[in-house]
């Protein structure tokens, strides 16, 4: 009778102690553990994956910046990217749908720059994309702080629940997602027609050269918006509001002002963030709601509020989709479940995050 | 006690005059056009009108329990499921395939296919009633069951998260019926759903057996929530949407009562399911989008009123009457630019109204009510004949905005 007791006891422990893992340095070791595996096993996959975590980690970025600071969840998000890329297409093209087919409707565009569509180097863009992209994150601006006016502020000074910011998130999304189905119609379009260069990696890995340069340009700008949110007055206002909304206005930040930064850096990488999708994959309306769940899955991966949590949600959500794709674990149909998986599996084991702190 | 004031609450003071005539205003913009668009469409034929509202009705009843189910969930729990689509698909294609008959040819495959062995009782014409009952059973069984598989890892947390992973399990399963041929029958879908007492009455006529039992599905759904939510269960629901803190410390377990109110509400989009898939007669991938599937029951909700089944109920009136009205102005001669956007105008309108009511007027065409008690009803004209004290009165204005957190600061 004692001795089964202590088995059990004993067994007790072992499950304590295995919980205790897994909630603790398990989760980011098993993350880890697969990537250096995926990385050494399959490299051509590890590589795409690298690729699609960095289109993830611009939008996540933004995401969890907005979701930290202004505390819901911005459903809008990947449907805000989508409009972007057109935004962008429609700057660089001048092209809408007429009455049936596509017309040119802008007597002028950023093509008919000087040597606007002449590449870059060996990607498949010229320039012209780059100011399109510049355009496209500026107006994205504007939008977002037009919406956090006529929308968020009002909502917020009613003391909204989070659940109606999230359900008014979720009309504006349905509403973007019209607008670009009403101007572009449901056609896949992509920026540059036709074959795009590719670029030898070493180990006999070849990708698009485009998706070289998303790698790069994900890289910059979140090291840009690390240093703006850990090395500035900003990003310390930005922080301590995070932290506590009613303690940072009694300390006298501008907490409006804050509000305006964070809307301004979410608009600008979701600009950007946007059209690096459609460079990637090509421009389709409903790209943007598809991927509303790795990017929600990222986040919550790195812990809500931390850029750095979010970038590495981003490449750990990238990379196992394309490996558990590359390898056969999954049907491509199934893609996009991995994320979700990951999102249930984060929820259950460990709901603050990777990098998120113990409360 | 301040039971008087309480009562006095449910008049809703305080508003505007001329707000008052939103309300009925809508539903007679609504009202006429639904009625006189197909009227002047088919030259006054009496007969085509009242077969199509006959259609409207019927599909009004059959939004109006989801949307009943939708204000389970949100409306009384608090629970917040942006996933309506995984219950909506679980719930016609379960019932479809209990009671369609076994599949036979290779191009048509899907598991179950029990029509055959359900009807048993060898009277009454059972096989035009029975297996469908048992339909709308696991309909109703098998998104309860995934209401609770989801509810234990995502309701401790929160309530957004929810919201996440019920839009992740709805996109999943959306996927899994597309991507396993086997299961239901993939992106062809299920077609040639039997009608219930299909073979009792003429075709022509059969829209109208259709539509009582989409009425009658919905009164039942209705009953039951009213007095559901009206005894100490629904009371508990209630208390712990306002807070759950207080109830937990008034000693209910608390993941309990919101895991239930979350398993009815997605029970009942399930038999909301089912009804669909007998009156459309078939279902398919393209069903169940995130916009159709889910979207338009929240703004069904919203624009009718959360936390009120009446509201829930005039909500899907109004939504989907506008849907309707949409479809009929693409018959009319309007310039190809408008007339080949008409859908995705239509949805832009959709999302804009959630954001427009939820700022102008969050509380919804119907207001929540504030008497929430059989009991308080019951005894509600002996506490109206008492002359109010003057405690009372100077309490009564803060009275009005309901019982613990006021719901426009929130909803």
């Amino acid at each position: 009778m004692a001795a089964t007791a202590t088995a059990y006891g004993r067994l007790r422990d072992y499950r304590q102690l295995v919980g205790q893992f897994l909630t603790g340095p398990g989760l980011p070791l098993l993350f880890l553990g697969l990537g250096l595996w995926a990385l050494i096993g399959r490299t051509d996959a590890f590589v795409i994956g690298v690729v699609t975590g960095s289109v993830l980690a611009l939008g996540a970025i933004g995401l969890t910046l907005i979701y930290g600071i202004l505390k819901f969840a911005h459903f809008a998000h990947g449907d805000a990217m989508m409009l972007a890329a057109y935004i962008a297409f429609f700057a660089l093209t001048g092209v809408m749908v007429g009455e049936r087919t596509d017309t040119k409707v802008l007597p002028w565009t950023l093509s008919d720059l000087p040597g606007a569509t002449k590449p870059i180097l060996n990607f498949s863009f010229g320039y012209g994309l780059l100011i399109a992209m510049a355009v496209a994150a500026a107006i994205m601006v504007v939008v977002f702080i037009v919406l956090d006016r006529l929308i968020y502020r009002p909502l917020r000074r009613r003391g909204s629940g989070i659940v109606i910011f999230a359900i008014a998130s979720l009309g504006v999304a349905i509403a973007m997602r019209s607008l670009i189905l009403i101007f572009w119609s449901s056609f896949g379009r992509f920026y540059v027609p036709g074959i795009r260069p590719t670029t030898d990696l070493p180990f006999g890995i070849r990708i698009l050269s485009d998706q070289v340069f998303i790698f790069w340009a994900a890289l910059v700008l979140s090291a840009l918006t690390y240093v703006i949110l850990f090395r500035t007055r900003l990003g310390k206002a930005m922080r301590a509001m995070a932290d506590n909304p009613e303690l940072a206005l009694v300390s006298g930040i501008n907490t409006d002002r804050i509000i305006i930064w964070t809307w301004v850096i979410g608009g600008g990488l979701v600009g950007i963030a946007g059209v690096m999708l459609a460079l990637q994959a090509q421009l389709k309306p409903e790209l943007g709601f598809v991927l509303l769940l790795p990017l929600f899955a990222s986040t919550i991966l790195g812990g809500i509020g931390s850029p750095q949590g979010a970038f590495v949600g981003a490449m750990v959500v990238g990379i196992t989709e394309e490996v558990a794709v590359t390898l056969g674990f999954i049907s491509p149909g199934y893609k996009f479940s991995v994320a979700f998986v990951i999102l249930i599996l984060m929820l259950l084991l460990r709901p603050r995050g990777l990098f998120g702190a113990k409360t | 006690m301040k039971l008087p004031a309480v009562l006095a609450g449910g008049a809703l003071k305080g508003q505007i005059k001329g707000e008052r005539l939103i309300t009925p205003l809508t539903v007679l913009a609504i009202t006429a056009a639904v009625v006189l668009m197909p009227a002047e469409r088919s030259n006054w034929d009496v007969g085509g009108v009242i077969s199509f509202l006959t259609f409207f009705a019927t599909f009004v009843a059959i939004y109006g329990i989801f949307t009943l189910g939708l204000n389970v969930q949100w409306g009384y729990t608090g629970v917040f499921n942006f996933g309506v689509m995984a219950f909506f698909l679980v719930g016609a294609n379960a019932a479809a395939i209990i009671t369609k008959p076994p599949a036979n040819t290779e191009y048509v495959r899907y598991v179950g296919g029990f029509g055959d062995k359900l009807a048993f009782i060898p009277v009454l014409d059972s096989d035009q009633w029975l297996p469908f009952l048992f339909g709308i059973a696991g309909a109703a069984f098998f998104a309860g069951l995934l209401a609770f598989l989801l509810s234990i890892p995502t309701l401790r947390l929160r309530e957004d998260y929810l919201a996440i992973a019920t839009i992740g399990v709805a996109e999943f399963l959306r996927r899994v019926t597309i991507e396993e041929p086997g299961l239901v029958n993939g992106t062809r879908g299920l077609t040639g759903i039997p009608r219930p007492l299909g073979e009792l009455v003429s075709t022509g006529d059969y829209k109208f057996v259709m539509l009582a039992i989409a009425v009658a599905t919905l009164a039942l759904v209705y009953v039951a929530i009213e007095r559901g939510i009206r005894s100490p269960w629904g009371r508990v629901l209630r208390a712990l949407r306002e807070d759950e803190l207080t109830t937990a410390a008034s000693g209910k377990n608390v993941f309990a009562f919101k895991s239930q109110g979350f398993v009815v509400g997605a029970m009942i989009m399930g038999i909301g399911g089912a009804i669909y898939a007998y009156a459309n007669g078939a279902v398919s991938p393209d069903t169940f989008t995130h916009f159709f599937g889910t979207f338009i029951f929240w703004a069904m909700l919203m624009v009718g009123g959360s936390g009120n089944n009446k509201g829930a109920i005039l909500g899907a009136y109004v939504v989907w009457g506008f849907w309707t009205i949409t479809l009929q102005l693409q018959g009319y001669d309007l310039p190809t630019v408008v007339a080949s956007r008409i859908p995705f105008i239509r949805d832009f309108v959709v999302g804009s109204l959630i954001v427009v009511v939820l700022l102008l007027r969050p509380k919804g065409l119907i207001p929540e009510e504030r008497r929430v008690s059989m009991w308080v009803e019951r005894h509600a004209k002996r506490f109206r004949d008492l002359p109010p004290t003057p405690a009372e009165e100077v309490e009564s204005p803060v009275t009005d905005q309901g019982p613990g957190r006021d719901r426009s600061a929130d909803a």
